[in-house]
C-alpha cells in the first residue's frame, strides 16, 4: 500500500495546496428524538412529530435518549476514537425561526468522543489516515420553507430535536477526491455500525466543507465553510468550485472572506449566504437543565465487545482470505450487503473471478437497470455457480456473458440456462477434431502460409473453429488439437 | 362553620373529614375573599367556575371516603406555573394570551391530592424582582400595614417575586400557595407577609411546566399559613419526575412526623457572616430570640463561619441573568405569546422582545448576554460558578459540625411600594436567601415576630440537602415559641 | 433605606469603577434580539456598568484552583428509553401560534 502525496493544484502563478476539513452531521438511527419522546422518522405532515419540548413550550425540559448516547459511543469506537467517560451538554445560543429554544443543545468543551481516525483508499490504490477531531451529540433544527409564500417563511419543527452526531475531521484532506473518499468511508463505517442509515438524500448524512488554499509550505489561508451538502458528488463539486474560486481571487491579488457559503445544486457553484449573521457569538455555557453525562467504563467495554466487523477489518480479510486487489477489496468492503453478497457468491469458487464478475458485470447491469443489490435478479449463489461453470470448463467466459444476460432477465439458474440454450461447451475431442479438419481443408492456402512461418495465423484458425462450433467448443481443447494438427 | 377563612389547611382538611363544612363551602368562602380583597391585586386570573367544579368533585370523593391529602383545599397558583387551559403569563406582556395545553408537574401533584384551584397569582415578571413591582399587571399591595412610624399609611410591598402568592395568603384569599424561589422569591415575600415559606432542596420539586427563570437555581415550594401546612403541602408538591433531568429520586422524610420531633440535641449554627453592620437592630434582636428559643427547646447553638457569604450575591447576579438570558430566548413571537410584526425575522424578534419584556427583564437579559459573550465568559460566568462551588463548600464544611443554620430571612421588614431603589440595592434584599439557592440546599422562613411598626419579620433555617425534615423540626419549635398569631390588617374575614 | 447595607457591601471591597463603551448596549441588545429605545441606551449602559462594578468584587477571591460548579445535584444525567411517547398532536403544538397556516408556523420571510 502506498501513501498518497499531497496533490497540488496548478494555478496561473504557481502551485496551490488545498486544505479541507469536514463537519459531517449524521442522524442517529433512533426511534425517538435526542431529548424528547416524539418520533425521529421522516415523512410526517408538518409539525406532527413535535412534542412540547421540541416546540420549546415554557417549562418544558430535555431528557436524554439512552440509545442515542449508545450510538455515539459505538460510532466513536468504530472511529478508533477516545471515549470521554464524562461529557457535558452546552447551549449554543442564537436566534433562528427553526430553532425554537433560541439555543441548540450541543457539546462544546467536553464532547462524548475525542480524537480518532479514518483510513481512506483512493482510486490509485494509495491510502492515508484522516484524523477525527471529535464527535459530539447535538439537536437538529427544524425546517424553514422559504418558497411557499412571497413574504412569509413556513416553519416545520419535525426535525427539531432529532439526534445528530457531528463528526469533525481534522483539516487533513488535500483534494475533493480525498474528501469524497472520507465521506464514503465514514458512511460505510456508520452503516456497518448501524448507528446512522447514511441516507444522504433524506439528509440523514450531510456535510459542511471547510476549504482554504495556500502556497505549499506557507501558513493556512482563510477558509470558507460551505454548508449542508447532501451528496458525495456535491461535496466534490463544491470543493472544486470553491478551490477554483479562491485561487482565482488570490491570483488576482484579492483576499478570501471568512464566510459561510451555500452550494447551488443546479450550477455546481457556491455563493455566500445572504443572511449574513452578525459576528457569531454563541455564548456557549453548560445547559443547566441537564447534568454531566457520565458513562460507565464497563458499559463502554460491553459496546466495544459487540462491535461488528468494520470496513477496514473486512477489507483486510478480503485481501488476505480471497486475494483480492486493493481496489476491489475497498469497493466490496464499503457496504456490508455487498460484502455479504460477495462472500456468499465466492464460497468455494475462484474468488478473484467472482470479484471481477461482481464489480464489473453485476454492478454494471444493476446500475443500468436502476436496481439495488438487494433486488438483484441474480442471487449470490447463482453468480457463484456461473463462475463455477467457467472454471470447470462447462462454458467459456464469452458464453458466460450470454448466460448472465439471460439470468438477469429471468432470474434462472445458470445450469438451467446452459442446458436450455445448449450453451454447454464442446470438449469432445472427436467432434472438435472433425471441425478442425473441415476448417483446415477449407483454408488450405492459409495452412500453407502458416507452415511457411506465418505463426500469427494460428489465431485465425482458432477463431474459425470456434465459429464453426458456435462458440461452444472448449477453447483449451481447440488450441491443443489445432497445434497438433498444424505442427504435427 | 362561621369562620372558614381562619382555618389552616390541616384544620380545614380535618373539618372536611368531619363534615363540619363542605369543600364547596370552603371554596365559595375563598372566592368571596378574593372579591373582598381584590384591591391588593394579588390575583391576575380567578377561575371561579373551575374552582367550584373541582370543589364539587372533592365533595363527591370526600363523601365516598376517598379524599386526598389536600382534598378540597383552595389553592392560588403563582403565574409561573403552567396550568392547562388557564392563561399563564409569568406576569409578562410577552406571554399574554398563552394558554398551556399542559399542567406543571407540581400543580398536577396538588390537584391529584384533591386541591382546588382558585386562580393565578401575580408575581414579578418572569420572577425577576424582590418587590412584585416588575409585573405587567402592576404591583401587589401587602395586606400588612405599619401601625406606627415612617411607614404608617404607606402601601407596602409584599416582597417578590412570589408577591401575589404571599399577599393572597396573608389576605386569606387562598389557603395554600405554591411559589417559586430562585434567590429568595418564596422566603422573602413569606417573611414580608407573615407566612411560612420553604424552598426545598434543588430537585425536590420538578421544574417541568414551570416557566424557567434560572434553571440551576429555580425551585418550587410551599407558602403556607403555618409550619404544619408547610409540611403537608411540601409532601404533596415534591416527588421524582422523569420529565426533569435534575429531579431527585430520593424519598422525602416524613415531614408530618417531624412537626413534633423537636430539636433536642440538635446543633444549630449561627453564621458570623450574616451579621451585617448597620443591620436593623430589631432583626438582630429577633435573631437572638430565635437562638434562645431553639436552645430552650434543647438545641445547642454555636457560631459558625461561612467565609464566602459576601460573594454569594454578586455570583448570583451573574449566574441567574446568564441562565435567564438563554431561557428567555424562546419568547420570540413565533410559537406562542405576543408578536409585534416586523419587516424581517430579526426585526420581528427585536420588536416582539423589546415590547414584550419589561425593563427589569431586559436589564437581566442584557447582563446575562454580556457575561456569556465572547471575551467575558471566563471573567464573569466561570468566575461566578467557581465562587458558587466555594459557597457550596462552605455549607458542606459547616454541616459537618451542625445540623442547621439560623439566620434572619431578610435584612429589613416590608418596604413601601414605589421606593426608588437602584438595581444593586434591590438585589440586597436577597442577601440572606441567595446562598441556599446557589448551594441547592433547603431553607425555610418562619414568621417570628413583628417589628416595632407592627410588620412581620421572619427567621430562616437552612439545612443540608434532602433534610427538609430538619427545617420542619426547627421551624415548628420557633413557631411555637414565637406564638406568631397575628393577622394582616388587610385580611379577609 | 437599604443604603447602609449597600455601603457595607461596597466599601468593604475594592471596586474598580467600570465604564462600558457606547457600542456595548447596542451590540448585546442585538445579540439578545431586544429593541432598545435610543433614549434608554445611556441609562441602561450606566445601570449595566454599576452592576458590573458591583460584581467585580468577586475578583478579590483567588479561584484559580476551583472547579466551576455547574450543577448542585450529585446525581448523574438520567437516560430514557428510545421509545416514541410524544408528538402527533400538531393542534396542541400550534394552538398558541400568533400566525399559522396549514399546520406550519409562519414568520416573516427569511432570505438565506
Amino acid at each position: 500500500m502506498t501513501k498518497s502525496v499531497s496533490p497540488l493544484v496548478e494555478g496561473r502563478t504557481g502551485p496551490w495546496e488545498v486544505i479541507i476539513g469536514l463537519e459531517v452531521h449524521a442522524q442517529v438511527s433512533s426511534q425517538a428524538k435526542l431529548f424528547s419522546g416524539s418520533s425521529a422518522a421522516f415523512g410526517a405532515g408538518p409539525n406532527e412529530h413535535v412534542s412540547l419540548v421540541d416546540a420549546a413550550m415554557p417549562g418544558m425540559l430535555p431528557v436524554i435518549n439512552r440509545f442515542c448516547v449508545e450510538q455515539a459511543v459505538r460510532t466513536g469506537l468504530g472511529l478508533n476514537a477516545e471515549i470521554n467517560l464524562v461529557s457535558v451538554f452546552d447551549r449554543k445560543n442564537y436566534f433562528y425561526a427553526d430553532l425554537p429554544q433560541g439555543y441548540q443543545i450541543s457539546q462544546f468543551k467536553q464532547p462524548i468522543v475525542g480524537e480518532g481516525s479514518i483510513n481512506i483508499t483512493l482510486s490509485d490504490g494509495s491510502s492515508r489516515d484522516i484524523g477525527i477531531e471529535r464527535l459530539h451529540l447535538e439537536q437538529d433544527a427544524g425546517k424553514s420553507m422559504h418558497d411557499q409564500h412571497p413574504t412569509k417563511s413556513f416553519i416545520d419543527l419535525n426535525r427539531s430535536g432529532v439526534a445528530l452526531m457531528e463528526i469533525v475531521s481534522k483539516p487533513d484532506m488535500r483534494s475533493a477526491e480525498e474528501a469524497a473518499a472520507y465521506v464514503s468511508k465514514l458512511r460505510a463505517i456508520l452503516r456497518f455500525l448501524g448507528t446512522c442509515d447514511g441516507n444522504m438524500e433524506q439528509g440523514s448524512l450531510r456535510a459542511d466543507c471547510n476549504v482554504s488554499v495556500r502556497r505549499p509550505g506557507e501558513p493556512l489561508g482563510t477558509r470558507t465553510e460551505t454548508k449542508n451538502l447532501n451528496s458525495i458528488r456535491f461535496i466534490a463539486q463544491a470543493i472544486n468550485s470553491e478551490v477554483a474560486r479562491q485561487i482565482e481571487i488570490l491570483e488576482d491579488g484579492g483576499t478570501i472572506d471568512q464566510e459561510t457559503r451555500l452550494f447551488d445544486n443546479a450550477t455546481g457553484q457556491t455563493r455566500p449566504m445572504r443572511s449574513k449573521e452578525d459576528a457569531h457569538d454563541y455564548r456557549y455555557f453548560p445547559d443547566p437543565d441537564l447534568l454531566p453525562l457520565k458513562l460507565d467504563a464497563a458499559w463502554v467495554d460491553q459496546i466495544r465487545d459487540t462491535l461488528p466487523e468494520l470496513p477496514d477489518a473486512l477489507r483486510a480479510r478480503l485481501l488476505n482470505q480471497y486475494g483480492l486487489t486493493p481496489y476491489d477489496a475497498s469497493l466490496i468492503s464499503e457496504d456490508r450487503a455487498v460484502a455479504a453478497y460477495y462472500e456468499t457468491a465466492a464460497a468455494g469458487q475462484d474468488a478473484k473471478i467472482v470479484a471481477n464478475w461482481m464489480t464489473v458485470e453485476l454492478f454494471g447491469a444493476l446500475n443500468k437497470m436502476g436496481l439495488d443489490l438487494a433486488d438483484s435478479p441474480v442471487k449470490p449463489e447463482q453468480l457463484g455457480k456461473l463462475v463455477a461453470r467457467i472454471t470447470d470448463g462447462t462454458i467459456s467466459g464469452r458464453i458466460a456473458k450470454d448466460v448472465f444476460a439471460l439470468m438477469l432477465e429471468s432470474g434462472a439458474d445458470p445450469d438451467q440456462v446452459i442446458e436450455e440454450k445448449g450453451f454447454k461447451q464442446v470438449s469432445d475431442t472427436g467432434a472438435i477434431e472433425a471441425m478442425i479438419d473441415a476448417v483446415l481443408a477449407d483454408n488450405a492456402d492459409k495452412v500453407a502460409e502458416y507452415r511457411g512461418g506465418k505463426d500469427k495465423l494460428f489465431g485465425f484458425f482458432v477463431g474459425q473453429v470456434m465459429k464453426a462450433s458456435q462458440g461452444q467448443a472448449n477453447p483449451g481443447v481447440v488450441n491443443g488439437l489445432l497445434k497438433q494438427k498444424l505442427d504435427g | 362553620m362561621s369562620d372558614l377563612l381562619s382555618l389552616t389547611a390541616v384544620a380545614a382538611r380535618s373539618a372536611l373529614d368531619k363534615k363540619e363544612c363542605s369543600a364547596s363551602e370552603l371554596t365559595a368562602a375563598y372566592l368571596k375573599a378574593i372579591e373582598d380583597t381584590a384591591d391588593n391585586n394579588a390575583y391576575v386570573a380567578v377561575t371561579a367556575e373551575k374552582a367550584m367544579d373541582m370543589a364539587k368533585a372533592s365533595d363527591t370523593r370526600l363523601a365516598k371516603g376517598e379524599g386526598g391529602a389536600l382534598e378540597g383545599i383552595p389553592v392560588g397558583v403563582k403565574d409561573m406555573f403552567c396550568t392547562k387551559g388557564v392563561e399563564t403569563t409569568a406576569s409578562s406582556q410577552i406571554l399574554k394570551g398563552f394558554v398551556p395545553t399542559y399542567e406543571s408537574t407540581v400543580t398536577s401533584h396538588l390537584w391529584a391530592d384533591g386541591a382546588v384551584m382558585l386562580g393565578k397569582l401575580n408575581c414579578d415578571e418572569f420572577a425577576m424582582g424582590s418587590a412584585n413591582e416588575t409585573s405587567v399587571f402592576g404591583p401587589v399591595t401587602n395586606p400588612w400595614t405599619a401601625a406606627s412610624g415612617d411607614l404608617k399609611g404607606k402601601a407596602l410591598t409584599p416582597g417578590g417575586s412570589s408577591g401575589g402568592s404571599a399577599a393572597a395568603m396573608a389576605a386569606r384569599s387562598c389557603l395554600l400557595a405554591p411559589g417559586t424561589d430562585t434567590g429568595g422569591s418564596i422566603r422573602q415575600p413569606a417573611a414580608f407577609c407573615g407566612m411560612v415559606g420553604l424552598k426545598p432542596t434543588y430537585g425536590r420539586c420538578s421544574r417541568r411546566g414551570i416557566v424557567a427563570f434560572a434553571s440551576s437555581l429555580d425551585q418550587a415550594g410551599p407558602i403556607t399559613r403555618d409550619v404544619a401546612d408547610c409540611a403537608l403541602m411540601m409532601t404533596s408538591m415534591a416527588g421524582h419526575d422523569a420529565g426533569d433531568s435534575t429531579s431527585i429520586d430520593a424519598p422525602m422524610p416524613d415531614l408530618m412526623a417531624a412537626l413534633s420531633t423537636g430539636v433536642k440535641g440538635m446543633r444549630i449554627g449561627i453564621p458570623d457572616q450574616y451579621t451585617l453592620e448597620g443591620m436593623n437592630q430589631e432583626i438582630v434582636a429577633l435573631w437572638e430570640k430565635g437562638r434562645a428559643w431553639l436552645e430552650d427547646a434543647g438545641a445547642s447553638c454555636v457560631p459558625v463561619s461561612l467565609p464566602h457569604t459576601q460573594y454569594a450575591l454578586p455570583a448570583y447576579y451573574i449566574v441567574a441573568p446568564a441562565e435567564a438570558s438563554s431561557n428567555l430566548a424562546r419568547y420570540d413571537g413565533v410559537r406562542y405569546g405576543q408578536r409585534v410584526e416586523g419587516a424581517t425575522l430579526d426585526d420581528m424578534y427585536a420588536k416582539t422582545r423589546g415590547a414584550g419584556f419589561g425593563d427589569e427583564v431586559k436589564r437581566r437579559i442584557l447582563i446575562g448576554t454580556y457575561v456569556l459573550s465572547a471575551g467575558y465568559y471566563d471573567a464573569y460566568y466561570i468566575k461566578a460558578q467557581q465562587v458558587r462551588r466555594l459557597i457550596q463548600q462552605d455549607f458542606l464544611t459547616v454541616f459537618e459540625q451542625v445540623d442547621a443554620l439560623l439566620t434572619p430571612s431578610t435584612p429589613t421588614a416590608a418596604f413601601p411600594l414605589g421606593e426608588k431603589m437602584d438595581a444593586v440595592s434591590m438585589f440586597l434584599n436577597d442577601v440572606f436567601t441567595v446562598p441556599a439557592n446557589l448551594a441547592g440546599i433547603p431553607a425555610i422562613s418562619v414568621p417570628s415576630g413583628l417589628s416595632s411598626d407592627g410588620l412581620p419579620l421572619g427567621l430562616q433555617l437552612i439545612a443540608p440537602a434532602l433534610r427538609e425534615d430538619t427545617l420542619i423540626r426547627g421551624a415548628a419549635v420557633i413557631e411555637k415559641a414565637a406564638g406568631f398569631d397575628y393577622v394582616a390588617t388587610g385580611a379577609a374575614s | 433605606m437599604l443604603l447602609p447595607l449597600q455601603q457595607l457591601f461596597v466599601t468593604r471591597l475594592v471596586i474598580t469603577p467600570m465604564t462600558i463603551d457606547k457600542d456595548t448596549i447596542p451590540r448585546i441588545a442585538r445579540l439578545a434580539r431586544l429593541e432598545i429605545a435610543p433614549e434608554r441606551q445611556s441609562a441602561l449602559s450606566e445601570e449595566l456598568a454599576s452592576i458590573l462594578s458591583w460584581v467585580e468584587q468577586l475578583n478579590a477571591l483567588d479561584t484559580s484552583a476551583v472547579e466551576p460548579l455547574a450543577s448542585v445535584t450529585g446525581h448523574d444525567l438520567p437516560l430514557r428509553d428510545d421509545i416514541v411517547t410524544d408528538g402527533n398532536d400538531p393542534d396542541a403544538v400550534l394552538s398558541n401560534a400568533p400566525e399559522k397556516t396549514s399546520n406550519f408556523f409562519v414568520v416573516p420571510k427569511v432570505v438565506e
